[in-house]
């Protein structure tokens, strides 16, 4: 029965798996008819859109966006681009109407050091942290020993099954107070339950 | 430990700090340098009479409002009442940039809900609107007698922000 499971989610994890594989592999469907006769204006195109940011959908880079906006920065590098500008000056161009934040990697200024350096710093700080409780944690102190006469009393009780702790207490009282005298507490002589049922 | 205990609460109220900041910091996005710089020229098709041409340059030696609008644009429609209002009371004169919109569209828009500009000129393609940093509608920008940029405001402009900075900076510069 258990066999037969287990053959089955073989199976199953099987196939899953070579359906994932064969879905990532590269497809080879057509390509879109470039926008403009010159394929490498257009690479041109796109590497600067990538660096711009879609001003409607933050997230995205006029590279990737659908939004009218982001087609019509996309027309207005083209066309500059067609015009002779340069990458550098394309940039300067969209950053004096826009503003910095056209930009889709944040520019590496004193206003934005707090926004590239945040993240290291605070996994530098965690870090730290963490190796510092982990070596707190090495230093957990050992629990006392037992003294002598608890353990003389625990060698004897281990060592007299006959007797058992009703030899310490009184029969019918219980050293544990959560003991019932039917037996159902852990008793490590069973013997002991045995007799105390009868 | 003390400084154990405190640690977490300490980082806590720190991001809570952060948080407070953030979340009530103005929803302005710095403006590039146009306070202060020329307004960016255009030459745009009247909508009224799309044979005649408007540019900045014709609007030198006063002070006016060039205002962004469509009418697609819902944000708009919130604003327009206050427009209105404002060029009855010709305190200034109010020009409109119809930004990327349907000529027909935007002419049954004005006729519905009052027309308060001096005049609108067509910026269909949006080109002129990148020159401005524009993202869609609607801005207003103040633009003193010397042709510059004094303000851009973005959003649907209130009474709250007429009152505290759009009116006294064009008293200011009228003189």
């Amino acid at each position: 029965m258990i066999r037969r499971n287990i053959r089955w989610s073989w199976l199953i994890s099987g196939v899953v798996f070579w359906f994932c594989l064969a879905t990532m592999l590269p497809s080879h469907g057509a390509e879109a008819l470039p926008t403009a006769a010159d394929p490498a204006l257009e690479q041109r195109v796109n590497a600067l859109s990538a660096e711009l940011r879609c001003l409607v959908c933050q997230n995205q880079s006029v590279a990737d966006s659908n939004a009218p906006l982001a087609i019509d920065l996309k027309n207005q590098v083209r066309e500059q681009l067609r015009a002779g500008q340069t990458d550098r000056q394309v940039i300067d161009y969209m950053t004096a109407r826009y503003g910095d934040f056209v930009l889709y990697r944040p520019p590496v200024k004193i206003t934005t050091l707090l926004l590239w350096g945040g993240p290291p710093l605070l996994l530098l700080l965690g870090g730290l942290l963490l190796w510092r409780s982990m070596r707190a944690g090495s230093s957990v102190p050992q629990p006392d020993p037992l003294d002598a006469e608890v353990l003389g009393r625990l060698q004897s009780m281990l060592e007299t099954p006959a007797a058992g702790p009703a030899r310490a207490v009184a029969p019918g009282s219980s050293a544990f107070p959560s003991q019932n005298q039917t037996g159902a507490e852990v008793s490590p002589e069973p013997a002991q339950v045995g007799a105390a049922t009868t | 430990m003390k400084a154990r205990r405190i640690v977490p609460l300490a980082a806590i109220m720190l991001l809570a700090i952060v948080f407070a900041v953030g979340l009530n910091l103005e929803r302005q996005p710095v403006p590039p340098a146009f306070i202060g710089k020329p307004a960016p020229a255009f030459e745009l098709p009247r909508l009224h009479q799309p044979t005649q041409r408007l540019a900045p340059a014709d609007l030198l030696g006063q002070v006016w409002i060039l205002n962004v609008w469509a009418s697609w644009c819902a944000a708009c429609r919130v604003e327009h009442p206050m427009l209105v209002e404002l060029s009855r009371q010709q305190q200034v004169p109010i020009y409109g940039l119809n930004y990327k919109d349907d000529s027909r569209d935007a002419l049954e828009w004005l006729r519905r809900l009052g027309d308060p500009y001096v005049a609108s000129v067509q910026d269909k393609d949006g080109r002129a609107g990148i020159d401005y940093g524009l993202t869609g509608a609607p801005y207003t920008f103040v633009i003193d007698k010397a042709g510059v940029v004094r303000l851009k405001y973005v959003g649907p402009l209130t009474q709250e922000v007429w009152l505290r900075d759009v009116q006294p900076l064009i008293r200011q510069l009228q003189g």
